[in-house]
């Protein structure tokens, strides 16, 4: 199955610091699918629904946080990844 | 009941114990049930066997319980309250060696997606270097 990707630019004020890790390891784990995140294109990638590993990639404000994801829901769950770090890690509505 | 691991916070302090489990409820939420305790009755520093049953009571989920201590009597005691839990309560209730703030939050993220006992505790651990 082929890994369909995302990219966007993380303008959160505090980069991935330990509440935006929260949110985003939470959302990414309501997805069936294998998602990977890394801060080049070609990795080193690590596994978005691992808070441990999330949050220890302190990737700071102005990163570009790239995602992989395989699986039945891929697609939704990149679309979901991307609006949560382009809506600034804000709440959904 | 919760469909979700609960999380328990044993600290010696009851502003520690407190104050983490206000970091657990706003950084990862309500939807996973969360008790603490911490301090002596006369406000001093001190954990107990009963005040630690009272918090797993409070924290209780069917999916299970994980602890998170901060020092020597913490941990101690709390082994003590899972020994003296009825069963099928006393299998179901495990003392996740993490640092107790860090570990929390941690515990609680990964408890929020309805993950089992075990990989609550595997989350929690993977702080600690081996």
């Amino acid at each position: 199955m082929n890994k369909l990707k995302a990219s966007v630019l993380m303008r959160h004020e505090v980069g991935l610091h330990a509440r935006p890790s929260v949110k985003m390891t939470k959302l990414a784990k309501a997805f069936e699918s294998k998602i990977d995140l890394g801060l080049s294109p070609d990795g080193p990638w690590i596994d978005a629904k691992s808070i441990v590993k999330v949050m220890a990639t302190k990737a700071p404000k102005d990163s570009t946080i790239y995602f992989r994801a395989e699986g039945k829901d891929a697609r939704a769950a990149l679309d979901a990844l991307v609006m949560l770090v382009d809506g600034d890690f804000q709440d959904g509505p | 009941m919760s469909k979700n691991v609960g999380i328990v916070i044993v600290s010696h302090s009851a502003d520690v114990a407190r104050g983490t489990a206000m970091m657990v409820e706003q950084m990862v939420g309500r939807e996973v049930p969360l008790g603490w305790c911490g301090g002596d009755p006369d406000g001093g520093l001190g954990t107990n066997v009963e005040a630690i049953m009272a918090a797993i009571d409070k924290a209780w989920s069917e999916k299970g319980v994980a602890i998170l201590v901060d020092l020597g009597g913490a941990e101690t005691n709390s082994e003590m309250a899972i020994e003296m839990l009825p069963e099928p309560r006393r299998s179901r209730v495990v003392v996740c060696n993490a640092p107790v703030v860090e570990g929390a939050v941690m515990a609680a993220t990964e408890a929020a997606s309805g993950a089992t006992l075990d990989a609550v505790r595997r989350t929690a651990e993977e702080l600690t270097p081996a």
